[in-house]
């Protein structure tokens, strides 16, 4: 198997409180894949850290098998919408165009190619009409495939999205669907975090199932099994979360200062 | 007219207050107001201190002691917000108020020892633009020139990290050094501003333009002119009102002119303004007046099964219309040919009935969608319709006429009328 993401002995806390305890996984290249588990699971979490948006307590992650910053132009995020304030005064253009924005073009001018690519991706999303339209005007889906647009124009081959499914409306949906398969027939990598249970196993080849810890990673006829699914859904380990809080008080560290954890070669 | 002092305080205010402008945007789209008040207040120190041990009269001095002062504050506040669990706008304020005592308290002792020039050190309080010197000025312009090439460079920076910063951080921008540019900047903007306005109205110069252009533009390029242009001109009428009325200081009228139109721009401003607002709610109002109106009167006529005129006194007992204003609503009714006064009253013409007919059948397709959709008891549905008659467009008539296979009669089994 080729491999897109590694996560290795993964330990990640959130004010001081572990979100996710020693997640080990690998993930294939070329498939969609979903990471699924209830709320507060650490999928965000997950996805953040893979990012470099997050430090781990322990562990680490790599990219088409080197560290993220020596991939960072292959691969793209897209983060939850409700992250950001859709107030501000910018249209749809000037977000997609964010795509298109590198360490080393910072200083410099946006530049026609930036721009043909940016058409490019919106028409990807049906929104090149709507290309002039200030951003708060526009409805949730519209916005959601503002952001997918801006991740297009990146041009990756490994895309991140967190959450894109949540509070669009059924042509959204299926606009994102199409996106998806046409992504992965072009060879690329899409690792989505997803909450709904109904339509996970619809939408991915292959499924992560998180609940703080990893209870299964594989492709989705394996995973997706009445025991496993129960264990990540039937409700929280009461002892690991009861540690977490522990730790969280006491502010004890995860790791004793001097471990020294397997780093890979470089 | 052309006094040399005035024209040197003009364009030295000028420089200043539109360059702080385009610096202040960001931190007002950020919603971090207060941090350009904290910084302000943080300087204090630093400038006393730089006043202590270098020469008072030279601005390089200041601005040096400034800056360093403005970095410790700055990395100080994100250092609490990391490290304890102390809220942002607590580590603001903890750092201001250390900062701003201690500066107050540098500036006690330089007075009671009596060191040189201390009469100087009070303008950094409330600010004192009629002392601006032609260095002040060289330096003035130096700095503006600065703070609007920074902004011009770091432009796709400022704008990424504002709207979203986790993904400026993913596509791997040198995201430390984004934020170290804007808090140099903003430090700079705040030890010009802090000689004209002093400490304590200096975030008034930096946020209010923003807030005045924002309610008129939707386009970021176009806000941070329009903040440049708000705060020159508040800069030009601030200096003109103080120089015109005898003993009154520059600083306060630059800082209230901008609030002026700061103040106009809520009320005017198209679409968000309150005068926008309040136009839209009385049309609105309006609206279902009118169309209560000629509901009412096809109403009766359905009950009658001929057309009837109804009076005015006739519609307020039906409870349809209300006082407010129902002689302008029958007049204008009246003027657009939807009803005809008679002898016996008011009655509809051919073209208000079909409008009375839609508000009619909107009213019974809504009702039949709530219970057919959203499964609610009939006899809860009559206030939602009520509404909704008024606001349901033509395009959402015809979906729910679609969805519901054209239905002939409504949950309380009234004929739906089309046309």
């Amino acid at each position: 198997m080729e491999k897109s993401i590694e996560v290795h002995n993964l330990t990640v806390s959130y004010h001081s409180k572990p979100v996710l305890w020693d997640v080990d996984f690998e993930l294939p290249k070329g498939k969609i894949i979903g990471v699924v588990g209830p709320n507060g699971s650490g999928k965000t979490t997950m996805l953040k850290t893979v990012m470099g948006l997050m430090k781990p307590d322990s562990g680490y992650t790599e990219i088409f098998g080197q560290p993220l910053d020596k991939v960072r132009e292959r691969v793209s995020y897209v983060p939850q919408r409700e992250s950001v304030d859709w107030d501000f005064p910018a249209d749809v253009m000037d977000v997609v165009l964010m795509g298109r924005y590198r360490k080393n073009n910072l200083f410099k001018r946006i530049t026609k190619e930036d721009r043909r690519i940016a058409t490019e991706a919106l028409e990807k999303v049906n929104l090149l009409e709507f290309a002039d339209r200030q951003i708060s005007q526009l409805s949730g889906g519209q916005q959601q495939r503002v952001f997918i647009a801006r991740s297009l124009a990146q041009q990756a081959d490994i895309y991140l999205m967190d959450e894109p499914f949540v509070g669009v409306d059924a042509a959204t949906e299926d606009a994102i669907l199409n996106l998806l398969r046409a992504m992965k027939n072009e060879g690329k990598t899409v690792v989505i975090v997803h909450h709904d249970l109904q339509t996970a196993n619809e939408y991915f080849d292959w499924i992560v199932l998180l609940n703080t810890r990893l209870v299964a990673a594989g492709p989705k006829e394996q995973v997706f099994t009445k025991e496993l699914l129960q264990e990540a859904y039937g409700g929280r380990l009461t002892l690991l979360s009861k540690l977490g809080d522990l730790i969280s008080d006491t502010e004890f560290p995860l790791r004793e200062p001097d471990f020294k954890e397997d780093q890979p070669q470089d | 007219m052309f006094d040399p002092v005035l024209i040197k305080v003009l364009f030295g205010t000028l420089l200043l207050a539109s360059s702080s402008a385009v610096v202040g945007a960001f931190s007002f789209l950020k919603g971090e107001s207060l941090v350009g008040d904290a910084i302000a207040h943080a300087l204090l120190p630093g400038v006393v201190l730089a006043f202590i041990l270098g020469d008072g009269r030279h601005p390089g001095y200041l601005i040096i002691g400034a800056l360093i002062a403005g970095l410790v504050a700055h990395y100080g506040i994100a250092f609490i917000e990391q490290r304890t669990k102390l809220k942002s706008d607590s580590a603001v304020s903890l750092v201001l108020s250390t900062f701003f005592g201690f500066g107050i308290l540098l500036m006690s002792y330089v007075q009671r020892t009596g060191q040189g020039q201390q009469a100087g050190l009070e303008r950094f309080l409330l600010g004192k633009a009629a002392a601006i010197t032609m260095m002040d000025l060289y330096v003035f312009t130096g700095l503006a020139l600065l703070l609007l090439l920074g902004v011009a460079l770091f432009y796709k920076g400022f704008q990424l990290m504002t709207f979203n910063e986790d993904f400026a951080a993913a596509i791997g921008l040198p995201t430390g050094l984004i934020r170290f540019a804007f808090t140099v900047l903003t430090v700079l903007a705040v030890t010009v501003g802090i000689q004209t306005v002093g400490v304590v109205l200096m975030a008034a110069l930096l946020i209010t333009p923003s807030a005045a252009a924002r309610s008129w533009t939707s386009s970021l390029p176009r806000m941070l002119l329009l903040a440049a242009l708000f705060a020159s001109a508040a800069a030009l009428g601030g200096t003109f009102i103080s120089a015109t009325l005898p003993k009154m200081p520059t600083g306060p009228w630059i800082v209230l002119v901008l609030g002026f139109f700061g103040f106009s721009s809520l009320i005017l401003a198209p679409e968000k303004g309150w005068l926008a607002r309040r136009k839209r709610a009385t049309s609105n109002r309006n609206k279902t007046q009118r169309e209560n109106l000629l509901k009412l009167l096809y109403g009766a006529e359905e009950r009658a099964g001929e057309p009837v005129a109804m009076t005015a006194d006739a519609m307020i007992d039906a409870r349809e219309a209300h006082y407010d204003g129902l002689t302008m609503t029958l007049r204008n009714l009246k003027k657009e040919f939807l009803v005809i006064e008679r002898p016996d009253g008011f009655a509809l013409t051919e073209l208000g009935r079909s409008e009375g007919r839609r508000v009619v059948r909107l009213h019974r397709l809504w009702e039949l969608y709530l219970t057919e959709r959203l499964g609610m008891a009939a006899d809860h549905i009559h206030p939602q319709a009520e509404t909704m008659e008024h606001v349901i467009t033509p395009e959402i008539e015809a979906l729910i006429v679609k969805e519901l296979g054209n239905p002939e009669v409504d949950p309380h089994q009234s004929p739906i009328p089309y046309e």
